[in-house]
């Protein structure tokens, strides 16, 4: 077993370890953190298979944005999870029998895999043409070939965007706002009054 | 090349960037106030996009290597979808504004869903296909839950949610096993590489596909969210949900059945035909104990899917044909019957209970015929359009050797005229008590007569439905 295998499996495992933390640690911060472990070791996996840049997005973008916002929702919503915990521990026996059912099944179709005649393309997956850095191979990929799922992800985000602000901006009207405008051209001479108070006498 | 693309996606070009300039010229003036214009100038676009993709193209044209399909099936789909957007757009507008929900976003993002169901159905590439389900998905769950300030809308879009992210996860597995098998994510692809005896992988990928898509037309046994999401949305969204989506999502689920998977259709008919079944009989049965209209509109969306899905199971272009044919009948039929559940009020105050109906004929006789003509054609009784539908879709079952579920069709369709019969019998039997005192406003009026109309004059000839459906099943089934 080289060092190339070697990595892999450890990464892997951690992945499969880490990702079965999330969903069973008692604690929904400890889950936040095996998230994290999960994305990381994902990243090596990345990397090993020569994909340094989506390896290098996965740590900066999830781990460092997602999963750390992940942390703050937690944090801050106060969420009753024993509550939810105990509510969800009524349908476990049944879950469990699906879930075991659906995986004997899938180990069966997994088992037996085939794919289809003269498909080459997972025999040995190659992360970038030969010759190509991997920002210049997914340049040419997304703005080229899937220059129109592109747009459409473009327009997903932008309904992401919107349903966020109609479902929770509220202009209230009791508080009072910054006008920034009316700051700048306030004049000094109006906005204040010098009063000269005599000694010894209230105004 | 890509200016030839460009054209062939024309009408979703435009309605996306009217979608992004709309949405700041409102921001940048009177904000909510532009509202109401902006419903007049979206419901004229999306139906003048109907019109000119009912007029334009001949033929299949595909766009970005086969990634969009612009065949006479996807026109036909998307007709309806526009149609009956901006119809929808335009008979909720009054209720809308009286509840002060006509927000400028809301015209807006039914735009952006439209736009999400025209790429489903015109979808080339699984990965196409996801992505027009999203955008429109997404679109939806935030109109469900639009009236923010009421648990029970919040909960319905939450609820809609979770479960479609569930079931978008479901239908994204299923495609990465299709994706393992074929080794590729067009639909040109998979349908070469999935003939004769398809592995077991395969089949995994199709079912875990099918599955994921009947969540989106509400199909039994993945129909759970359907009847709170109708209750709890405000009603014009309700209105929205129950036509342009299903359309849609039936048009997608036809073009992956037909064009990825023409070529095993003894894989998917039986899978499709357990849907027909289960939905037939889940939305007759259950929806005879609903008291309220939404909940038992809802019944009645699932038990319509199962007829459709008859269509689809058939497998053939006569099948694909009944399914069209039936869906463009159901949209009809929902858009008049909403209409009528729009201004549904007593007292100033929204109800949605059916016993409310109770002697409406005697005091509004006009709305209570239409609702009559409407009910009996959402029950398929002939001479009536809906009977026309139900036929297709059983003759063409029957035809492909399907007559278990062509029986099991008329027995559901049979359970089901109970629950229509009976608010026929509400509104002219009722006892006079706490009826309704409304007013409907002009196009909510104009909408309900229409949809009547068309169920009394469409047995005339269909008004050539029939054979634009026949044409446009042909360009799918090869």
């Amino acid at each position: 077993m080289g060092i190339a295998d070697f990595t892999f499996y450890l990464f892997a495992i951690t992945t499969v370890l880490a990702g079965f933390l999330v969903v069973v640690a008692r604690n929904p911060v400890h889950s936040v953190l095996w998230l994290i472990l999960a994305f990381l070791s994902a990243a090596g996996l990345f990397v090993l298979v020569g994909a340094e840049f989506v390896a290098m997005l996965l740590v900066i973008v999830y781990v460092g944005a997602v999963a750390v916002l992940f942390l703050f929702v937690v944090m801050m919503l106060d969420v009753d999870f024993a509550e939810l915990k105990a509510e969800m521990a009524k349908y476990i026996p049944l879950a469990g029998l699906i879930g075991v059912i659906i995986l004997l099944e899938l180990s069966l179709a997994l088992g037996t895999w085939t794919t289809a005649a003269g498909v080459e393309l997972l025999a040995s997956p190659q992360a970038t043409p030969e010759g190509t850095h991997n920002t210049a191979a997914l340049g040419a990929v997304i703005y080229d070939q899937y220059f129109l799922l592109f747009q459409l992800a473009g327009l997903i985000l932008l309904v992401a965007m919107i349903g966020a602000i109609v479902l929770t901006l509220r202009h209230r009207q009791d508080i009072k706002r910054q006008n920034v405008l009316a700051q700048m051209y306030r004049d000094p001479a109006k906005a204040m009054e010098l009063k000269d108070v005599k000694p010894g006498q209230g105004l | 090349m890509i200016g030839s693309d460009i054209a062939i996606l024309l009408p979703e070009i435009i309605l996306s960037i009217f979608a992004m300039l709309g949405l700041l010229a409102a921001v940048y003036t009177t904000k909510d106030g532009m509202a109401p214009l902006l419903v007049w100038l979206t419901a004229a676009l999306l139906a003048l996009m109907g019109l000119y993709i009912g007029m334009s193209g001949n033929g299949t044209q595909i766009a970005f290597d086969g990634m969009f399909i612009s065949d006479g099936f996807a026109r036909f789909a998307k007709v309806v979808i526009l149609l009956s957007a901006a119809t929808v757009l335009l008979i909720g507008k009054d209720y809308m504004q009286r509840d002060d929900l006509l927000r400028f976003e809301y015209p807006m993002l039914v735009v952006l869903a439209t736009v999400g169901m025209m790429v489903m159905v015109s979808a080339g590439n699984l990965m196409t296909l996801y992505m027009g389900l999203e955008l429109q998905s997404l679109a939806l769950y935030v109109v469900a839950a639009l009236r923010r300030d009421s648990v029970r809308s919040t909960e319905a879009g939450l609820k809609y949610f979770v479960l479609g992210a569930l079931s978008s996860g479901i239908l994204l597995y299923g495609a990465s096993l299709t994706y393992g098998f074929a080794g590729t994510t067009d639909f040109a692809g998979i349908v070469h590489a999935a003939q004769g005896d398809v592995s077991l992988g395969l089949v995994f990928g199709l079912v875990f596909m099918i599955s994921g898509l009947a969540f989106k037309v509400s199909a039994a046994p993945f129909h759970m969210w359907t009847p709170d999401v109708y209750e709890g949305s405000p009603t014009p969204v309700t209105a929205f949900f129950a036509t342009a989506p299903k359309m849609a999502a039936m048009g997608l689920l036809a073009r992956l059945a037909h064009d990825a998977f023409g070529n095993v259709v003894g894989d998917w008919q039986q899978v499709i035909a357990l849907l027909a079944v289960l939905s037939m009989f889940v939305g007759a049965i259950a929806a005879i104990g609903q008291t309220d209209i939404k909940r038992l509109m809802a019944y009645s969306s699932i038990s319509h899917m199962g007829f459709a899905l008859m269509g689809l199971a058939a497998g053939d272009t006569q099948g694909v044909s009944a399914m069209l044919i039936y869906m463009a009948i159901y949209v009809t039929m929902n858009i008049g019957t909403f209409s009528f559940i729009l201004s549904m009020e007593r007292d100033g105050r929204h109800v949605t209970n059916i016993s409310s109906l109770n002697a409406l004929a005697s005091r509004e006789p006009g709305k209570a015929l239409a609702l009559l003509i409407l009910m009996f054609s959402l029950a398929g009784v002939p001479p009536l359009v809906g009977f026309f539908g139900k036929y297709a879709v059983l003759v063409a079952a029957v035809s492909s050797g399907l007559s278990w579920l062509a029986i099991f069709g008329v027995i559901a369709s049979v359970i089901g005229a109970f629950y229509y019969l009976r608010i026929v019998y509400y509104m002219y039997f009722g006892e006079e008590r706490e009826g309704l005192d409304g007013k409907m406003g002009p196009l909510a009026y104009v909408g309900l007569m229409a949809a009547a109309a068309i169920m009394l004059l469409g047995v005339i000839n269909m008004f050539g439905v029939d054979g634009l459906a026949q044409a446009a099943a042909e360009t799918l089934v090869r």
